[in-house]
């Protein structure tokens, strides 16, 4: 079985089954986190991870070597994700409107909780999790994944403009509730 | 300018981005110690983001077989697949040779057919 990542790809691409497995014995938790950072849950994160190998497998054949492996799986896990949670949405049918401030729902907003969650790994962890999915999607992304704009657009399916827009929003949110300014959070205070 | 205006590039700054931000905002990023203090929050903030890349999830259990065995699955549904294509070609080659026999039976019918004209 070959070590590197490349190695594993090109011998899958021949149609060895056992370094496809491999393949996704190493990255599987790393595209699992992605999903889940995505759609906010594990069952449907599980979903994701499983149809995104799925579309991997059959397109293997079309992964040139120029990008890395786990770069392409982050856009197919990206795009699963939002067809996923796509159909989820019509399934409910409910139309998630970003515009909802969702953060004054959130528990860990109200201050006694506020001081519980003191850790700011776990509050931003939280913070991320609260947005609304289309604006989660964007910033989880861009911001944690360093995905390019076209490529967030692409496989959510959305013009790059409105990626743009719905980054700004998402990174607002997030930057007012854990790091506001003096004159926010006095604001907050009244 | 007012800091409204520059509010959404003070991300893309604090990346790093300035060549994706219009001069005019810059500079009045520059003069303005509002957005800067602004600034220095979205720098906290990317950066605490930058940190989740390297935060890997314990999958709940079962999850790495099931994907397994869903490839598993789907290796199958392809194999079966192209063994019926491939009954299909061998069933269209086959055809198509026995058109192209027929053909040329019938070229040697009509051949003949001549010959026996031309002997007739
Ligand atoms: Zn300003």
């Amino acid at each position: 079985m070959p070590e590197d990542v490349s190695d594993l790809v090109a011998a899958a691409k021949d149609g060895d089954r056992s370094a496809f497995d491999e393949l996704v014995r190493r990255t599987y938790a790393e595209t699992y986190t992605l999903a889940y950072r995505m759609t906010g849950n594990d069952d449907d994160a599980r979903d994701v991870t499983q149809e995104a190998y799925l579309r991997a497998f059959r397109g293997l054949k079309r992964f040139r070597g120029d990008a890395r492996f786990t770069t392409w799986m982050y856009r197919i896990t990206a795009n699963c994700a939002a067809t996923h949670m796509g159909k989820r949405r019509k399934h409910r049918h409910e139309e998630l409107d970003e515009s909802v401030p969702l953060a004054d729902e959130h528990p860990a907003s109200s201050p006694e909780l506020r001081m519980e969650v003191t850790d700011l790994r776990a509050r931003l962890v939280e913070a991320v999790e609260q947005l609304p999915p289309k604006l989660r999607s964007v910033v989880v992304l861009r911001d944690v994944y360093d995905l390019p704009h076209e490529a967030i657009a692409a496989e959510l399916g959305i013009s790059e403009s409105a990626a743009k827009v719905r980054l700004h929003r998402a990174r607002r949110r997030l930057r007012e509730d854990l790091y506001p300014l003096p004159s926010e959070e006095s604001a907050r205070a009244v | 300018m007012r800091c409204e205006q520059v509010v959404d590039d003070l991300a893309d700054l604090a990346a790093g981005h300035t060549e994706v931000v219009a001069p005019d905002h810059v500079a009045h990023v520059e003069h303005c110690l509002r957005c800067q203090a602004e600034m220095v929050q979205y720098r906290k903030l990317l950066r605490a983001l930058r940190t989740l890349r390297t935060e890997v999830l314990e999958p709940s259990p079962g999850l790495l077989a099931d994907v397994l065995a869903g490839i598993e699955e789907e290796a199958e549904r392809h194999a079966i697949a192209g063994l019926l294509r491939g009954r299909r070609v061998a069933y269209l080659g086959g055809l198509a040779a026995a058109t192209a026999a027929a053909g040329g039976a019938i070229v040697l019918a009509n051949h003949a057919r001549r010959r026996v004209k031309l002997a007739g």
